[in-house]
């Protein structure tokens, strides 16, 4: 078990960087495996130091869910914000909305951002560290506290259940 | 009705409506008042508008009979981890550059 974890010290990211090799290959042939298994092994090894505190991923299942919570998300606040771009633009009630964080960890924290960023109507502008709070801006926001609310109880609660913090 | 036909009328479908994704993050990009709210546009086009006509090409590739197509899920990945990076920046240096005035965070304003 610990010449494993020598070997692969993030087994799960050793895997994606196979996956995501073969998909890009476009083939599954025994050369390319072998590739990819060499790309998987040393690539870990030599980004290590940007990983100071690899985040463990406890909950795969929970991180699917909130995989799927995002694209439907994303799929429906699409055409709502298109309406809002082809409306009125006088109607718009853009702002900044500030989010106080739970987490701990700047990665998940900038995880959380990702998300909040790619939904459309909510932009990611900064992660104050000593507040801990997110900046968001808002596109057309008329009750701060329920987007605040939806973001900490749609994302940051499942992205504190899958990394266990 | 064809196979093939169903399978082109899919890929047009997913085609046509990333492009109107991809059309309308110009459009707000265009239209929207100022720095903050323009950002909204671009993030859009890339999620619904690239992601729509990443699948549309994945159906394309898929029935043409070389196997199933995975190379636009990489490029979908890719775009999903390096979107959120740039419009974080560009909204960071605006923020220190352009100041806060009207709308700015409540603490500021």
């Amino acid at each position: 078990m610990t010449l494993f974890y020598r070997l692969l010290p993030q087994p799960i990211l050793s895997l994606v960087i196979l996956a995501l090799w073969l998909g890009l290959a476009g083939s599954v042939s025994v050369g390319q495996v072998l590739l990819g298994t060499v790309l998987g092994i040393v690539l870990p090894r030599l980004t290590r130091s940007f990983w100071p505190d690899p985040p463990r991923l406890a909950r795969p299942g929970t991180a699917a869910r909130l995989v799927l919570t995002v694209f439907f998300d994303i799929v429906v606040a699409n055409g709502q914000v298109a309406k809002r771009v082809l409306g009125p633009l006088d109607r718009l009630h853009p702002r900044f909305v500030e989010v106080p964080l739970d987490l701990e960890d700047d990665f998940i924290a900038t995880i959380l951002g990702g998300i909040v960023t790619m939904t459309p109507g909510t932009v990611s502008v900064d992660i104050d560290r000593e507040r801990r709070l997110l900046l968001v801006h808002a596109l057309d926001v008329e009750d701060p506290e329920a987007l605040i609310r939806t973001i900490k109880a749609r994302y940051e609660a499942p992205l504190k259940e899958v990394f266990q913090c | 009705m064809s196979g093939e036909m169903i399978s082109e009328a899919v890929t047009s479908l997913f085609v046509l409506v990333g492009g109107a994704f991809a059309l309308l993050g110009s459009i707000g990009l265009a239209r929207l008042p100022d720095f903050f709210t323009r950002l909204h546009g671009p993030t859009k086009a890339t999620t619904l508008g690239v992601g729509s006509l990443v699948i549309g090409s994945m159906v394309h590739l898929s029935t043409q009979g070389n196997g199933l197509s995975l190379r636009e899920l990489a490029i979908t990945l890719f775009l999903f981890i390096t979107a959120p990076v740039s419009a974080h920046l560009l909204s960071k240096v605006a923020l220190r550059k352009l100041g806060l005035k009207k709308g700015g965070p409540p603490d500021a304003a």
